[in-house]
């Protein structure tokens, strides 16, 4: 079964009309996801908000998504070709589910079909300008795994996108470990949060923790961190720069 | 079956809601020689008889490994056989590709079932004159299904098709209800025995039979002559009472099969082709 993505005189390579269609830069975008395995499957934390450029202009737009039974897909990047990607897997779970013959998409599954449209898409220099996150239990098994737009693919029990990787994936090399419990999980993935929260410009304190395991997916209702900021420093920043303020 | 004047096309359907091209083209399926196939709830077995053209040549390969955990054994036109098989492999290692996760085999028989129905319904095509055995593993379980030319397709717990394939049925028929359950050596064990039906007394060698196995953990491949040899030396050993037994019962019940099936071959004999 081949599932075509039809872009109209989509091919930029015979035709240059097309070539203003291929995605040169993104526009409405959503920051970090950062996501751990657990005990019983795996946590996904996003915040809600969507960027405009630097204007942060959206803030109530839900960057994770079930994908059939076994999945849980988080997205950064481009908000648009989220949804495209959220079309081109309904039509994926559609197809499946119509077999309707005992066997189903595992997480594992959508994660290759996933690298492999954006490896296509990067081929092609239109890419799907997104990092996706796509987490999973099935039979048992917990999957967590990662695809960039350039198609970089790969597993591992903590991942993060954007900003998540320079600063939350340094807390999670150090704090996970296997097993945690839901609580541990949750305040571990908080604790990245927060610090995104603080350093990330386009995050915004308004986040969902999803979790998925084998009963299926829960995504939260937006709640906010609790923020400090009375360090010390912030109360007079400028105290050793002569002349700014 | 006899020849009438609705069977030139198998765009033309008979007056009785018959489409004879159609079965006929199973009657290829009968000339083959005989392939075998069962299956437990973790193990699928296929078994051929091994038919040479002449003593010079070597025997035509029926079994085909499709992939890991499925393969296919056939009867009927060969080359017919090979092309399926070839477009089952394409099927399988284009899922794993994009999916990187074997193809569950009841989808890949629906494909293959649907691909012989295009052929039953153009003007300028014609039915593929090949039974196929398929054996698989996929979440479900093992499975074993029959594709036939019509572009039907059922699951089975065993089977048996090509020539004197009734023998093999009637032996399996006896024992079908233990299979599920069935260690793998048994399995082997029943499938050889099967084959040795439809023999009809013919001393059972190993050079005279192909077996393949697959199972849970253990991916689809054949099995040696030597392993295969030993198999058979277990049973054969008891040549006097066993096979007085199961051979009087297998030649009467082949002997009333026979006609039956030679009925529609006439006064031809197998074609060069069929194997």
């Amino acid at each position: 079964m081949t599932f075509t993505i039809p872009i109209e005189n989509g091919d930029s390579v015979k035709n240059a009309e097309a070539d203003s269609q291929r995605t040169l830069y993104p526009y409405v975008t959503g920051t970090s996801i950062v996501a751990i395995k657990y005990k019983d499957g795996v946590l996904m934390a996003s915040d809600m908000g969507g960027s405009y450029g630097s204007t942060l202009r959206y803030k109530n737009i839900e960057r994770m998504k079930a994908i059939g039974k076994h999945s849980l897909l988080g997205a950064s990047g481009e908000i648009s070709d989220f949804q495209e990607i959220l079309r081109y897997l309904d039509e994926l779970v559609l197809n499946d589910s119509m077999w309707d013959d005992g066997n189903s998409l595992g997480p594992k599954e959508v994660h290759n079909y996933l690298t492999r449209v954006m490896y296509n898409r990067r081929n092609k220099f239109n890419p799907l300008w997104n990092t996706l996150v796509l987490g999973g239990v099935k039979n048992g098994e917990t999957y967590l795994g990662m695809v960039s737009m350039i198609g970089v693919s790969f597993e591992d029990n903590h991942v993060a996108t954007g900003f998540g990787n320079h600063l939350a994936r340094p807390i999670l090399r150090d704090e996970w470990h296997a097993d945690l419990s839901f609580e541990d999980g949750v305040k571990l993935l908080e604790k990245c949060m927060r610090v995104l929260l603080y350093r990330d410009r386009s995050a915004i304190n308004k986040l969902q923790i999803a979790k998925i395991t084998e009963e299926g997916v829960t995504v939260s209702q937006p709640y906010s961190l609790k923020t400090f900021w009375e360090f010390k420093a912030f109360n007079n920043p400028t105290a050793g720069a002569e002349g700014s303020w | 079956m006899f020849r009438n004047q609705y069977d030139t096309d198998v765009t033309t359907w008979s007056p009785t809601g018959r489409l004879f091209q159609v079965e006929y083209a199973m009657e290829a399926v009968k000339q083959g020689s005989a392939a075998i196939g069962l299956r437990s709830r973790s193990h699928v077995v296929l078994a051929s008889v091994n038919k040479a053209q002449s003593e010079l040549s070597s025997h035509q390969r029926k079994i085909f490994k499709v992939d890991d955990h499925i393969g296919v054994a056939i009867a009927g036109l060969t080359a017919d056989g090979r092309v399926l098989s070839r477009y089952m492999r394409s099927e399988s290692i284009n899922h794993s590709f994009t999916y990187e996760s074997p193809l569950p085999v009841g989808r890949l028989v629906v494909r293959l079932a649907d691909k012989a129905q295009v052929c039953t319904q153009r003007s300028w095509k014609r039915p593929y004159g090949v039974g196929l055995l398929v054996g698989g593993l996929d979440e479900s379980g093992a499975h074993l299904y029959y594709n036939c030319p019509s572009g039907n397709y059922f699951e089975y717990q065993a089977f048996a098709i090509g020539s004197r394939s009734q023998a093999a049925k009637t032996y399996l028929e006896r024992r079908f209800e233990s299979f599920n359950e069935s260690s793998r050596e048994d399995l082997i064990k029943d499938a050889i025995l099967a084959i040795r039906e439809t023999l009809q007394g013919e001393t059972l060698k190993s050079s005279l039979c192909t077996v393949s196995v697959l199972g849970v953990d253990e991916p689809f491949h054949f099995l040696d002559q030597e392993s295969i040899q030993k198999v058979i030396d277990t049973f054969e050993k008891v040549p006097e009472e066993e096979e007085d037994g199961g051979d009087g019962e297998a030649e009467a019940e082949a002997a009333s099969a026979a006609p039956a099936e030679q009925g529609g071959a006439g006064d031809q004999d197998v074609a060069p082709m069929e194997m």
